[in-house]
């Protein structure tokens, strides 16, 4: 009981400090957009998909790039509250290192979860059809991919001393499981080289964009996985990112 | 059981670096127990041992009869901790850290309401309580810390350095609550400090620390009694006669001379000064100052430590900052 509370309290924190930075939020609505209007307008241009325009295969590759890329950014808090000293409340107080672990995840999760939101209602301003029950499909599949990408995060903020490190490591994990993803363009067919398609398969992020577009795109996309094992992998490197941040929380010293 | 907290042979090393050294301590319920030293000394190590927060390298201690490293969970729930560096949210207001801080230690929701506006009123924030602690200054946010550490009503509060960096009125201000917890709330107090002024009021019992030892160990009274006593320092038209009179007909005999102030060293410099001024009228000596100097904490301090807060304090604390950095990774 104390556990649960906890990790609501953790979760409750992290939830009211992404709200109320408003300056994130206003920026967080540009990105998307340049990718989804100039980077389509270009790239659609030249690149064909068969079967589906290139700014609808390109939109739900952009909810998964932002939610890896505001995922990873979460990670900062755990360096900010090292930074700030908040982290020695937390560590002191009588709650297992794993509900830590579980609150900040989950806090950050939704943060996340918000971001990927605001992308997919820019669905309307593209002409993706959408309905209720896509929707309530894309939320439980958005969060999923958001627990283990977030670990991620959190796990490598809690090696590190210095924002400045963690600004230089989020990049070197950002781009290449963004660009394995498949967000951008395929990466199976017979013309995709062997080291990427293999690569790609590496990718946690890979089975999200999938899962993501096979709920999104319906009966215009061909599934490079059927839709329940995506979900099962994903769900299996949530388990493992968990276990691992326990660990990496557990070591953790303020 | 009237100790709350004791330490057996309680040490902390890094590398070879002995940061508290076989430590001995016992302390009271109840009472407000000071650690004093130079930066450096081991308090902070010692008090981090204590709150569970660092391991002993060997040696044990218990916590309101709780031990340390195997029920270090029972203890925490014991302790009220305010660290030495701020560690609040300041994006939070007060009362949101307040409740997490609740929620975290367990405090059944349907006391916290009241428990909160209790400490908020303790700490004289209650019309802050909404803001959000960036807006606040560096004294309230102290404040409201010492209040957190005590919502979940613990059996003892440890308080480390609470006044640094804050501004005369503010210091006073937090002695006061801090004197005026142990006597409604009963609770047990451990503070650490590099002031002696702040030890000198706020203590019952003072232990002086250097080198991760304890060097002595008293109350802050007998602490500064182990001193031979006060010195009277006088100026007169003749401190030579002056010092005959003082052996013959006072009895002192422990006076020496400095340039043209005669220095007599007496068990009790009050009642000494008038029989003086006294003495000196009576043989037509013309007194043209006479001081009393009682001794301080200051003075205890370097008898102990055989120096003030040291010179090499700051090479010192700068590799103590690096080891607890390797330490941290």
């Amino acid at each position: 009981m104390t556990e649960l509370r906890g990790i609501y309290t953790l979760w409750l924190r992290e939830v009211k400090r992404f709200i109320r930075d408003r300056a994130r939020v206003v920026i967080s609505f540009v990105q998307p957009l340049l990718w989804l209007v100039v980077f389509a307008a270009g790239f659609g241009a030249r690149i064909v998909i068969p079967g589906i325009e290139y700014q609808h295969f390109l939109f739900p590759g952009i909810i998964g790039q932002t939610l890896l890329f505001t995922a990873m950014f979460m990670g900062i808090s755990v360096i900010w509250d090292k930074e700030f000293g908040f982290m020695k409340e937390i560590l002191v107080a009588p709650i297992s290192r794993f509900s830590i672990f579980i609150g900040k995840m989950l806090g950050d999760s939704t943060a996340a979860l918000l971001q990927g939101l605001i992308v997919f209602a820019f669905g309307f301003l593209i002409g993706i059809p959408f309905n209720i029950v896509t929707l309530l499909s894309v939320l439980p599949i958005m969060l999923l991919i958001t627990f283990g990408l977030v670990s991620i995060g959190l796990i490598i903020a809690s090696f590190i001393g210095s924002l400045e490190n963690f600004g230089a490591i989020q990049t070197f994990i950002n781009l290449p499981l963004f660009f394995l993803s498949g967000a951008l363009f395929p990466t199976t067919g017979a013309d995709i080289p062997g080291w990427l398609q293999f690569a790609s398969k590496l990718d946690p992020l890979s089975y999200g964009v999938d899962a993501l577009r096979t709920v999104i795109l319906g009966s215009s996309w061909t599934p490079t996985n059927p839709l329940y094992i995506n979900l099962a992998i994903i769900g299996i490197f949530d388990v493992v990112m968990i276990l691992i941040g326990t660990w990496a929380f557990s070591r953790m010293k303020h | 059981m009237t100790h709350v907290i004791k330490t057996d042979q309680l040490t902390k090393t890094y590398n070879t670096f002995k940061a508290v050294d076989n430590l001995n301590i016992s302390v009271d319920k109840g009472e407000i127990f000071g650690l004093l030293g130079p930066n450096g000394a081991g308090k902070t190590t010692t008090v981090s041992m204590l709150c569970t927060i660092l391991k002993p390298s060997s040696g044990t201690a218990t916590v309101d009869g709780y031990n340390v490293v195997k029920e270090s969970g029972k203890v925490r729930k014991s302790i009220g901790i305010v660290f030495q560096d701020p560690s609040i949210d300041d994006r939070l207001t007060g009362r949101e850290n307040l409740l997490m801080h609740a929620n975290l230690y367990g405090v059944p929701a349907s006391i916290q309401r009241e428990r909160i506006l209790q400490v908020l009123k303790l700490v004289e924030l209650e019309d802050r309580a909404d803001d959000l602690l960036r807006t606040y200054s560096g004294g309230m946010r102290r404040r409201l810390e010492i209040g957190r550490g005590l919502i979940h009503q613990p059996k003892v509060l440890f308080l480390d350095e609470p006044t640094v960096g804050l501004d005369p009125q503010t210091r006073d201000h937090i002695w006061r609550y801090i004197k005026e917890l142990k006597e409604v709330n009963d609770i047990t107090v451990v503070l650490t400090t590099h002031y002696m002024d702040e030890a000198d009021r706020l203590s019952d019992r003072i232990a002086i620390m250097d080198h991760g030892k304890i060097v002595v160990l008293d109350s802050p009274q007998d602490l500064k009694g182990t001193l031979e006593g006060d010195v009277i320092a006088i100026k007169s038209n003749d401190n030579k006669i002056l010092e005959e009179l003082l052996t013959k007909w006072l009895g002192f005999a422990n006076q020496h001379h400095a340039k043209e102030i005669l220095e007599v060293t007496v068990p009790n410099g009050k009642a000494a000064m008038p029989r003086i001024v006294e003495l000196a009228n009576q043989n037509n000596i013309y007194i043209e100052s006479i001081v009393l100097c009682e001794p301080n904490l200051e003075d205890v301090f370097l008898h102990y430590t055989g120096g003030n807060i040291r010179d090499d304090t700051a090479k010192e604390l700068h590799g103590l900052s690096a080891i607890h950095r390797r330490a941290i990774r």
